[in-house]
């Protein structure tokens, strides 16, 4: 059913510890720390940073290739925390995966036919035929010829590969499809087929979507809600349109501003942030991107800003950028 | 006189499956202070022909041109020593990813000084005093314990930073960046691409910026060449390669962009790039074509006029729509 909620994550942390040697205790660092959001059926949530904040273990995470430190996953109804391994043997079928780099996911050695059968092979009791037919039926879906099923990945462009990858992921019938960069690796006009393949298959299997990117531009295109997430913490999140329209936290105000445009007509603001990110080991007191912040203050070292609601936005920042008379941002008035 | 001038440039490299052309008469003149850049996917030669240009090819690769010459010097007949002394000072090139550009055994402060050393001849004390100079114009903190760090101590974007003023040290007159920003941020990109703008404008450097983002060509360059398949397919002020792309395939990668958009399908180019064994007999675009007839397919198109920005086309584009186009397909 559209609208469906399918996945529903509940202040998500993931902590690493790294030996730092014999006589030094050991550091957390905190990859992913305190993340809430919801995937619905038929939609797409994008996931948006820089590298280091986050995004990746999230996708770990969310398709259960790692159990979180602490907070709630629930998945199509079943927290994930609590379920025994039959359960997540039957969960791990509905949440897939598409990779960012289509020449290091696919295996070398395996024909392609060989590598989309593996998962049925794997979770269910099809007979060969039958597998083979399925692999038959997908390879045409994402727009390949059948006869490609004998071929190995080195004879596929990096965008044949993708939509090998994206066929993969698609096997088992999914309900969640997390898509980690499918297309940074990619040439533009390449990018806009595979773009074009994603979405027209969430139309067709009503997929949720979890799209991590660091391309704004893509993301606009293909997003419904959009949530920034800067050192491991989600920093603002909210529906693309406003998002978009009425950044509020100067991270993505200066992240919105970052992005070249393809417009030379159009002069900007750009916000240069400051330094880059700082090490996740050790991180800033406070809101950790003070040190970078064009609009930083004395409370902003102090203890952490919480996500607060405005204009429909959650917003962690104790000086955000408000629209009083309804009207949007300069810099990304697209 | 410009500072650049290569006309009918090719690169042809003898591979297993026979000779491959990467680059197929590429001509280019680029004044004193300029940007351009050079807009193109992967394999459409972009990088091919200014490797070209500084002789950082293979063996395997054969050069031809009617012209090469930069600052008033033939390249094409210069020896090796000369062109050794013309690269690295007067004519520097920034690579993409500058986590493996630069060598990993040795410091910073090292690699940044060895071209000081043999284009400059300054000795030991002047060497550390311009490489501290030069960390600094480039933005990096501390410079003076930076010259000690390795590669691996410093993150992506610092490295880059390095990059740059290694290939500013000796002052060039020409700074070739190969995509210097497609392995970094976009917090990052901005900042690096301030930087190459801002030492562009203060030693009245010409830039050329290879790139694929078309956003990074809107925001910096001047003016643009577009290339496809190792051929210049477009040579435009970058304002008109915007708002009146007059080759087809320009106008379909504008298209294609997510953010010029507006539907949720965006109109995607069908196909791929033609390869070492798949070139087509005439225009090279004309399988991807929306426009292409058969006097597309069968013979090459040649230069249309400046005012149809140089494209490579039979029916060079106004307005978006064709000209000359014969009636009978368009009916």
């Amino acid at each position: 059913m559209k609208g469906e909620v399918v996945l529903e994550a509940e202040n998500l942390t993931r902590h690493y510890k790294v030996d730092r040697g014999s006589f030094q205790k050991p550091a957390i660092l905190k990859a992913l720390d305190g993340a809430s959001f919801k995937l619905v059926k038929g939609k797409t949530l994008a996931v948006v940073g820089e590298s280091g904040c986050g995004k990746s273990t999230l996708a770990r995470l969310v398709t259960m290739i790692e159990k979180p430190t602490s907070g709630e996953l629930n998945i199509t109804g079943i927290n994930i925390v609590t379920a025994d391994k039959y359960v997540l043997d039957r969960l791990h079928k509905k949440v897939q995966i598409v990779f960012q780099d289509p020449y290091g996911s696919l295996n070398p050695r395996q024909k392609i036919g060989h590598a989309l059968e593996e998962p049925l092979l794997v979770n269910t009791s099809m007979s060969g035929r039958e597998r083979r037919e399925a692999a038959l039926d997908i390879i045409r879906l994402v727009g390949l010829r059948p006869e490609y099923y004998d071929r190995y990945p080195h004879m596929f462009s990096g965008g044949q590969r993708q939509r090998i990858a994206v066929a993969r992921a698609l096997m088992l019938n999914p309900e969640i499809v997390v898509l980690d960069e499918p297309v940074s690796a990619l040439d533009v006009s390449i990018q806009a087929q595979i773009l074009n393949l994603i979405a027209t298959l969430q139309e067709q299997f009503d997929l949720a979507y979890m799209f991590i990117s660091h391309d704004l531009s893509v993301v606009k295109h293909i997003a419904d809600e959009v949530m920034v997430m800067y050192l491991g913490k989600p920093i603002e999140s909210g529906s693309r349109d406003t998002l978009f329209s009425k950044p509020h936290h100067p991270y993505t105000r200066a992240l919105l501003s970052a992005t070249p445009v393809a417009d030379p007509f159009r002069t900007k603001e750009r916000i240069v942030l400051k330094g880059e990110l700082p090490s996740p080991i050790a991180p800033p007191s406070g809101c950790t991107f003070h040190p970078r912040c064009p609009s930083m203050t004395e409370i902003c070292r102090g203890k952490p800003p919480e996500l607060t609601e405005i204009d429909g936005c959650m917003v962690a920042c104790y000086h955000p950028k408000t629209y009083p008379d309804g009207g949007t941002d300069e810099i990304s008035a697209r | 006189m410009p500072l650049l001038e290569i006309k009918n440039l090719s690169v042809t490299f003898k591979t297993a499956g026979g000779e491959f052309t990467a680059v197929d008469r590429v001509s280019l003149n680029i004044a004193p202070g300029e940007i351009v850049s050079i807009v193109g996917e992967s394999g459409s030669g972009k990088s091919v022909s200014m490797l070209a240009l500084m002789g950082l090819l293979p063996w395997t690769a054969t050069i031809t041109a009617d012209t090469l010459r930069f600052n008033g010097q033939d390249l094409k007949t210069i020896s090796k020593k000369q062109l050794r002394q013309i690269i690295g000072s007067q004519m520097a090139m920034i690579f993409q990813e500058p986590m493996t550009s630069l060598n990993p055994c040795f410091t910073i402060g090292f690699q940044l000084t060895e071209a000081l050393k043999i284009h400059l001849g300054m000795n030991r004390a002047e060497r550390k005093k311009r490489a501290i100079e030069l960390l600094d114009l480039v933005g990096i903190p501390e410079p003076q314990k930076r010259l000690a760090a390795f590669p691996h101590q410093l993150s992506g974007g610092m490295n880059q930073r390095v990059m740059i003023a290694m290939s500013i040290s000796c002052n060039p007159l020409l700074l070739i960046a190969d995509e210097p920003t497609t392995a970094l941020d976009v917090t990052i990109q901005a900042q690096i691409l301030d930087l190459l703008l801002k030492l562009q404008k203060e030693q009245n450097m010409s830039l050329v910026l290879i790139t694929h983002d078309m956003g990074v060509v809107a925001e910096t360059a001047e003016r643009v060449a577009v290339q496809y398949a190792g051929q210049q397919v477009e040579k435009q002020l970058i304002k008109g390669l915007f708002s009146d792309p007059h080759h087809p395939y320009t106008q379909a990668l504008l298209n294609s962009l997510p953010e010029r958009s507006t539907s949720r399908i965006l109109p995607s180019i069908a196909g791929v790039v033609p390869g070492q064994f798949d070139k087509p007999v005439g225009c090279l675009f004309s399988p991807r074509c929306q426009y292409a007839t058969e006097l597309c397919r069968s013979t090459p198109p040649v230069e249309a006029s400046p005012a149809f920005g140089r494209a490579l086309c039979h029916y060079p584009l106004a307005g978006g729509l064709p000209t000359n186009y014969p009636e009978e397909v368009s009916a």
